[in-house]
């Protein structure tokens, strides 16, 4: 099965394939406070990923929420080396973006994430998603 | 996003490490919002200073910043989580001061002036009708899009950063006319006089929505507007306002709009007393009294000290912190000195931002964005009073 979405960030070089395993939260994510910085893990208990990690994972949610610190975590994330591999959203927003960019974190939207489901390999290209 | 061939050049690099992310922010936002282009701002205001909020997280992006580029238009800062000057009287510990201090030094390095206020449009960033700006602190810019007519999107700490450094935003949403017009109306009821609990009542109904009042006193001073625009933007993410007869985009905010295609949302005195009730969650007494949410201008300190004049401090009454800028408390020096007899007047910071959670267990306000905050758990962990100026320095 193969997606297209719209590649928002980490365009150059966006032709080399970036693959990975797949986590899918079913709500939105607040990076301040529903994700442990130190580790990549979801901490929030009420979301379906609680307990699993994000690091070096395809992390796909909705849309981001909360507050605008959330970027900043994102770059802590990424600076603990517990970034992951790419993120894709249904529609992304302000917090997630503008984290996505400072902690050089691929970042795709207008994906139909009903599509998708924890577990599955993923290949990124571009703006194309492609379950393997 | 079009993007120029010198915008271009910045986005490969070609300038520094810490421009080419700020026009990646910058080129990102455009693309998810539809901007055709970056347009030139006139000044910056960002938010996100209080090491409560950003942590270590945001303390270490601003710092790797700082190694490399400056801001390129006039820049100015939101409230600290301490008085730089007077932490301690505050009672907060040297351990976050000293981080806080940290996150300044880092803004100041950017070229940022260390305004630490959410009112710098009283004094040292004065934006003038039709400016284009990229302005983070909600209060600030529901108050400059509003009561000055300048142009600015809601933006988070980041987003007015990479704007500061570039000295351009990407051109959508409140800096095209056509998204400036009404988008629903409020009637309100004669008679009602807390503004602060109008705004918290209308913004939780109308979410992002431009609002257009009808029924605000024509005499109001446009600093009476200010409680307005900061309980809007915390009940909900109201960015626009107009006022009947008062803000200065009113006329042309219904142009081309028929009065039936616009929902009308009638505001009686019943709403407003009803939303000042809930906004308290204890009617006993506190350990504090905050005045100074957004902080005060020196006018806002004379009256004050005006209702101050006459009382007497008790014993064991409560603390008082009355938040304002260095500029305004220098302006008020008299008004300072009565005020200071019963408590701090603190620059710098303000009680939502500030570390309160350590210090107090409960606090009276007179800010429905300041209750909105501070009654968080988690955050303020306040057990809040919620009342009128006169009412909440009646505690004292």
């Amino acid at each position: 099965m193969k997606l297209e979405g719209r590649r928002l960030t980490m365009k150059k070089g966006s032709s080399v394939p970036i693959e990975g395993e797949l986590v899918k939260s079913d709500g939105p994510i607040s990076f301040l406070g529903d994700v442990d910085f130190r580790s990549g893990t979801i901490n929030d208990r009420k979301n379906n990923l609680y307990g699993q990690t994000i690091k070096d994972k395809v992390f796909a949610f909705p849309m981001g929420k909360g507050s605008t610190v959330g970027s900043y975590i994102m770059y802590r994330l990424r600076k603990n080396g517990c970034a992951p591999l790419a993120i894709i959203n249904t529609r992304s927003e302000t917090i997630v973006a503008v984290g996505a960019v400072i902690s050089d974190i691929p970042l795709l939207d207008r994906i139909d994430l009903g599509k998708l489901c924890t577990g599955q390999r993923l290949r990124i290209i571009g703006g194309k998603v492609e379950v393997l | 996003m079009h993007l120029t061939k010198e915008e271009r050049q910045v986005l490969d690099g070609k300038e520094g490490r810490g421009r080419q992310k700020a026009m990646e922010i910058l080129e990102t936002l455009g693309d998810i919002f539809e901007a055709k282009a970056l347009i030139p701002i006139r000044s910056a205001q960002v938010s996100g200073v209080s090491y409560k909020n950003l942590g270590d997280a945001g303390l270490e992006f601003i710092d790797d910043l700082a190694k490399d580029c400056k801001v390129s238009v006039t820049t100015t800062l939101n409230p600290a989580g301490v008085d730089l000057e007077r932490w301690k009287e505050m009672g907060v510990d040297k351990g976050f001061f000293e981080k806080q201090d940290a996150v300044i030094k880092a803004y100041s390095k950017l070229g940022i002036l260390p305004s630490c206020s959410c009112t710098p449009y009283y004094d040292v960033n004065v934006p003038n009708m039709g400016d284009h700006l990229a302005w983070g602190e909600s209060s600030a810019v529901c108050y400059v899009n509003s009561v000055l007519g300048a142009r600015t999107n809601r933006e988070g700490g980041p987003s007015a950063l990479a704007a500061a450094i570039i000295g351009k935003t990407p051109e959508y949403g409140f800096h095209l006319s056509a998204n400036r017009r009404a988008a629903v109306m409020i009637e309100v009821e004669n008679g009602i006089k807390d503004l602060a609990a109008l705004g918290y009542f209308v913004g939780a109904n109308i979410g992002e929505r431009v609002p257009y009042f009808k029924g605000i006193d024509p005499k109001t001073p446009l600093e009476a507007l200010k409680p307005l625009c900061a309980a809007l933007a915390a009940s909900g993410s109201v960015a626009l306002f107009h006022v009947e007869g008062i803000t200065p985009e009113a006329k042309t905010a219904l142009k081309g709009l028929k009065a039936q295609e616009l929902e009308t949302i009638h505001v009686d005195l019943a709403d407003t007393q009803e939303t000042a009730a809930k906004l308290s969650t204890t009617k006993g007494p506190v350990e504090l009294i905050a005045i100074g949410c957004p902080h005060l201008s020196p006018a806002e300190l004379n009256k004050v000290a005006s209702i101050l004049m006459g009382k007497k401090p008790r014993p064991n009454g409560p603390k008082l912190w009355v938040c304002t800028s260095k500029v305004s408390r220098n302006k008020a020096k008299s008004a300072v000195a009565i005020i200071e007899k019963f408590g701090l007047v603190l620059c710098d910071t303000c009680m939502v931002v500030s570390p309160i959670e350590g210090l107090f267990s409960s606090t009276a306000t007179n800010s429905a964005k300041a209750a909105h905050y501070l009654v968080k758990d988690g955050y303020g962990n306040q057990k809040v009073r919620y009342g009128t100026l006169e009412e909440v320095l009646s505690l004292i």
